[in-house]
């Protein structure tokens, strides 16, 4: 305890202690966190139970009737209508954890903490799509990876999302703080809603454009990236020559001028 | 230093202006010329004044080719004896092939050892004492210069070359044309002269070709790989189409030249959102068809954001607004991206009215 003391006014103290305190807090903090309820059986749409749900928790932004929101500054919304979005969109959002929204920033990112059981996700969108026709969720069989044909589906997802999600679906930035995120690890159903229905800044790639027997091949090229590992090691994100490009000039050659420092030091 | 060089540098130091004594005009201290300081003395080394210590330098320097010789063994036996597609998992990497790693460390190790080795054998073993060689004349004597100038008025003059002046010019034509058949190939390796062929696309009526230009007639937009015509009323709010003409994935070669001239966006807005009277004569009913191939240098521009109806360009982030007649908002592209005039044909399908009005892609000399 001595030396620990005797350490007190090292000017690295005052950070380490700030660490240690903000490390206990957030292990307590997930320690009693409550946790998303255990998704039961879907029952029946009770299209009723779901308005309840919605003016509940989303009509702030969305309006009590889904009709949409100003914030009152210009032209700023606070939350679009959702008439027609359909029951997709609100699957779409509300399981990968965008919605409902932490805070009005300029993209809701995904989120591991989903707010709602299944259950609950389902009255919800069974309400949102009675308001008026809208994309329907797919079925298990419309979004099976193994029954698409990741080569098709290749040729696809570079003419049509390479441009944002970047060639082998890592990401990449957009306008003003707005990205496309990465669609690894995304489930199958998860990228097929999102195709059908353009969250955000992305575009809409309905059955007009790309028919399901199409969406379910991105769906086959994307797992298959997936599953194709990473044989040579430390992927730098995957995004390609700029990630790759400045670790070599920053490690590799900070690396190269450092050795050549000392070879031209004098011995002894 | 000896005595010398430190009286001379009291010597200096005599006649500066003091800082204390405020704004006082110098005398000038700089002495006439400065000394050569020399060479610092020689620091012996470990090495250099124990026996114990050189051998054991020795041994280290064995040790590390010793270790680039491990290195090469691990590298053989690796390449040999490990299956490519055994994966293994390493701290701060993630999984990776094992071969690839072992190859990796072996290889690295055979270059480290032989390099460290040779660093350390020169730090500790190798004479590191200084030494000045002075440079040599580059002169010749002036025995050999006279004989070089005998040479060539002499001997040279057996030639008769300044007794025969048609020997000297056919010569010197001869050398001097001889240049010729070196230049040629390099500017005829440019290739032929563009022509029209960057001014026009395949959709004035065809392969755009150097040449002369084909006679236009509306062309479906076909979805691209697909190649299936697009019906006005697939392109819902908010949809983009990656577009080319008909006809052009069918071409026997050449598809590439003419995809990455005509390649097209089309989007379909909300028409009370679009600001620009032209877009919406030039679209129909909202569905608006622009170059895909950036006004910069040419990459294709292919992110549209939906929400602000934006479309960033991946390279240089030049931003266009997809509701103001794709006008530049941001980055480095200077004109906005050419619009194509589309219609509907008796079937229902979107078909070009009209080729583009100007070149697509970035600026070139004869752009008109």
């Amino acid at each position: 305890m001595n030396a620990l003391a005797a350490r007190r006014r090292h000017p690295a103290a005052i950070a380490v202690l700030l660490l240690i305190g903000l490390f206990l807090m957030g292990a307590a903090y997930s320690a009693v966190a409550p946790r998303p309820a255990e998704a039961g059986v879907v029952s029946q749409d009770d299209v009723s139970e779901g308005k309840q749900l919605f003016q509940a928790n989303c009509a702030s932004c969305h309006g009590l009737n889904a009709e949409g929101r100003k914030t009152g500054s210009g032209d700023a919304i606070a939350g679009p209508t959702l008439a027609g979005v359909g029951a997709a969109a609100v699957d779409f959002q509300m399981s990968t954890g965008r919605m409902p929204m932490r805070a009005p920033t300029a993209q809701a990112p995904r989120s591991d903490t989903i707010k709602f059981s299944e259950e609950d996700i389902a009255k919800i969108s069974a309400y949102v799509a009675s308001l008026a026709p809208g994309p329907a969720i797919p079925s298990e069989e419309m979004v099976d990876p193994t029954k698409g044909d990741p080569a098709k589906g290749g040729e696809l997802f570079r003419v049509n999302c390479a441009m944002c999600h970047n060639s082998s679906g890592a990401g990449g930035a957009l306008t003003r703080g707005k990205y496309a995120p990465s669609l690894m690890d995304v489930a199958p159903k998860d990228i097929y809603m999102a195709m059908e229905t353009g969250p955000q800044s992305m575009p809409v790639f309905n059955d007009t454009n790309l028919d399901s027997t199409a969406k379910r091949d991105i769906i086959a090229f994307l797992k298959s990236v997936e599953e194709g590992g990473n044989p040579g090691g430390l992927s730098l994100g995957r995004l390609g020559p700029v990630t790759e490009g400045m670790f070599a000039w920053i490690f590799g050659l900070g690396l190269l001028v450092g050795i050549a420092v000392w070879l031209g030091k004098k011995a002894a | 230093m000896n005595d010398q060089d430190i009286t001379a540098a009291e010597g200096f130091g005599k006649d500066a202006v003091r800082l204390d004594e405020g704004h006082v005009v110098g005398q000038g201290g700089i002495p006439d010329r400065f000394e050569n300081p020399g060479l610092p003395p020689h620091v012996p080394r470990g090495a250099d004044l124990s026996e114990a210590a050189a051998k054991r330098a020795e041994k280290q320097v064995a040790g590390l080719f010793t270790l680039s010789i491990l290195g090469t063994v691990l590298f053989v036996l690796a390449y040999f004896l490990v299956d490519i597609r055994t994966m293994a998992y390493l701290p701060g990497i993630g999984d990776m092939s094992l071969q690839h790693v072992l190859l990796g460390v072996g290889m690295g190790l055979a270059l480290l050892g032989i390099g460290l080795g040779a660093v350390h054998w020169a730090k500790t073993l190798m004479p590191d004492e200084e030494v000045v060689e002075m440079r040599h004349p580059m002169r010749s004597s002036d025995a050999d210069r006279d004989e070089v100038v005998r040479i060539m008025k002499e001997e040279g003059g057996k030639a008769q070359l300044s007794r025969r002046p048609l020997l000297k010019y056919t010569l010197g034509g001869a050398m001097s044309l001889f240049a010729l058949p070196v230049l040629l190939p390099v500017l005829g390796g440019l290739g032929p002269m563009p022509q029209k062929s960057m001014s026009l696309t395949f959709w004035n009526g065809g392969p755009s070709g150097p040449g002369e230009e084909p006679a236009f007639t509306p062309m479906r937009l076909m979805r691209d790989p697909e190649n299936t015509a697009i019906k006005a009323s697939d392109v819902t709010i908010g949809s983009v189409f990656h577009v080319l003409p008909e006809g052009l994935l069918d071409l026997e070669h050449g598809v590439l030249e003419e995809k990455a001239k005509a390649a097209v966006l089309l989007m379909r807005l909300d028409p009370s959102d679009i600001k620009s009277q032209k877009e919406l004569d030039w679209g129909h009913q909202g569905i608006v068809a622009y170059s895909k191939i950036c006004t910069h240098v040419g990459c294709p521009v292919g992110l549209y954001e939906q929400g602000t109806h934006h479309l960033l360009c991946p390279c240089h982030q030049s931003t266009f607004d997809v509701t103001d007649d794709c006008k530049v908002i941001f980055g480095p592209a200077k004109r906005p991206l050419p619009q194509l005039k589309i219609t509907v044909d008796d079937e229902g399908y979107l078909v070009s009215a009209q080729p583009f009005r100007e070149a697509v892609g970035p600026s070139f000399w004869e752009r008109g």
